[in-house]
């Protein structure tokens, strides 16, 4: 699987999900310079790591999302190929429009870092399918705007559809309906504030972010 | 010429900051407040001599990058 992690300034995340994604497809990931306005041919899936783009100036993720490899990013997304979001990542993709709502300051106004328990609220996506049977998992987060918002009319619409991918056991940050992590229409972008790069080795304290990755191995 | 862009939470969005910046005056003494809502505000200087115009771009700013229409409105003075 061909894979890409871009790289903005303030990410802090591209390391971890550099190791994760050659750990599980046994091929290192491109790393995309947000200057850029082209990615690698041939790409597989992309992910968008976490961090604090732009120093989280004006609103967390807003500044990456207009930056210069984003047209490109969105054109890929366009045709289908997987995208994932991860925490500042997440943020990124619902500041672009990709993803549904926004993500705010944590209800408690403090930085949580911590292994959240978590529930798989859909197991039949491309991200989620290797978590079939399972469902309930430890995944650390770590994040200050992580309180994900949406309309009304948005949330119904993303619960009938399926879009609502893993919610919160312990609702950290003060989200509607515990959402963790949300899918868009065409099943093809997830973004997600809990770090599933950050537990696939017994040394990061637990395994169960590798799963994720399999599941987009399994579908690549 | 100068645009001044104030952005503020949409009502019904939960405003955690507000109400901490609320709960802090209450407990300095002041009871009066209600409820207090944090905001943004930015100023651009711009160049050009047509505010009619200017203004219909700085609108356009805003919906693209200085505010988010999923939480935030925003309004715009030009000087």
């Amino acid at each position: 699987m061909k894979s890409a992690v871009i790289v903005f300034p303030g990410s802090n995340c591209d390391r971890d999900a550099h190791d994760a994604l050659k750990r599980v497809t046994g091929q290192a990931p491109a790393m995309v310079w947000h200057q850029d306005t082209t990615l690698p041919e041939g790409l597989d899936f992309i992910m968008i790591p976490g961090g604090f783009s732009y120093g989280d100036y004006l609103r967390c993720g807003a500044m990456a999302s207009r930056s210069a490899i984003m047209p490109a990013v969105i054109a890929h997304a366009a045709t289908g190929a997987p995208i994932l979001g991860v925490c500042n990542g997440f943020q990124i993709l619902a500041e672009s429009g990709l993803l549904p709502g926004a993500l705010m300051r944590n209800a408690g106004l403090n930085f949580v870092c911590e292994k959240a328990p978590l529930t798989v609220a859909n197991s039949n996506t491309r991200f989620t399918s290797a978590y079939a049977g399972r469902s309930d998992l430890t995944i650390p987060i770590a994040h200050h705007d992580g309180n994900y918002n949406a309309d009304e009319e948005t949330l119904e619409r993303i619960e009938g559809e399926g879009q609502i991918i893993f919610r919160y056991g312990r609702n950290p940050n003060g989200s509607v309906h515990d959402i963790a992590g949300v899918m868009n229409e065409n099943g093809n972008i997830m973004g997600m504030m809990p770090h599933p790069e950050r537990a696939v080795d017994v040394n990061h304290g637990g395994t169960d972010g590798l799963a994720l990755f399999e599941s987009l191995l399994g579908s690549a | 010429m100068k645009a001044r862009i104030h952005v503020y939470l949409k009502p019904g969005v939960l405003d955690p900051q507000g109400a901490a910046v609320a709960g802090a005056l209450h407990n300095m003494g002041y009871n009066e407040v209600e409820a207090a809502r944090q905001g943004k505000l930015i100023e651009l200087d711009l160049t050009g001599d047509n505010a009619d115009a200017a203004k219909a771009r700085v609108d356009e700013m805003c919906a693209k990058l200085l505010s988010n229409p999923v939480i935030e409105s925003y309004s715009i003075e030009m000087s």
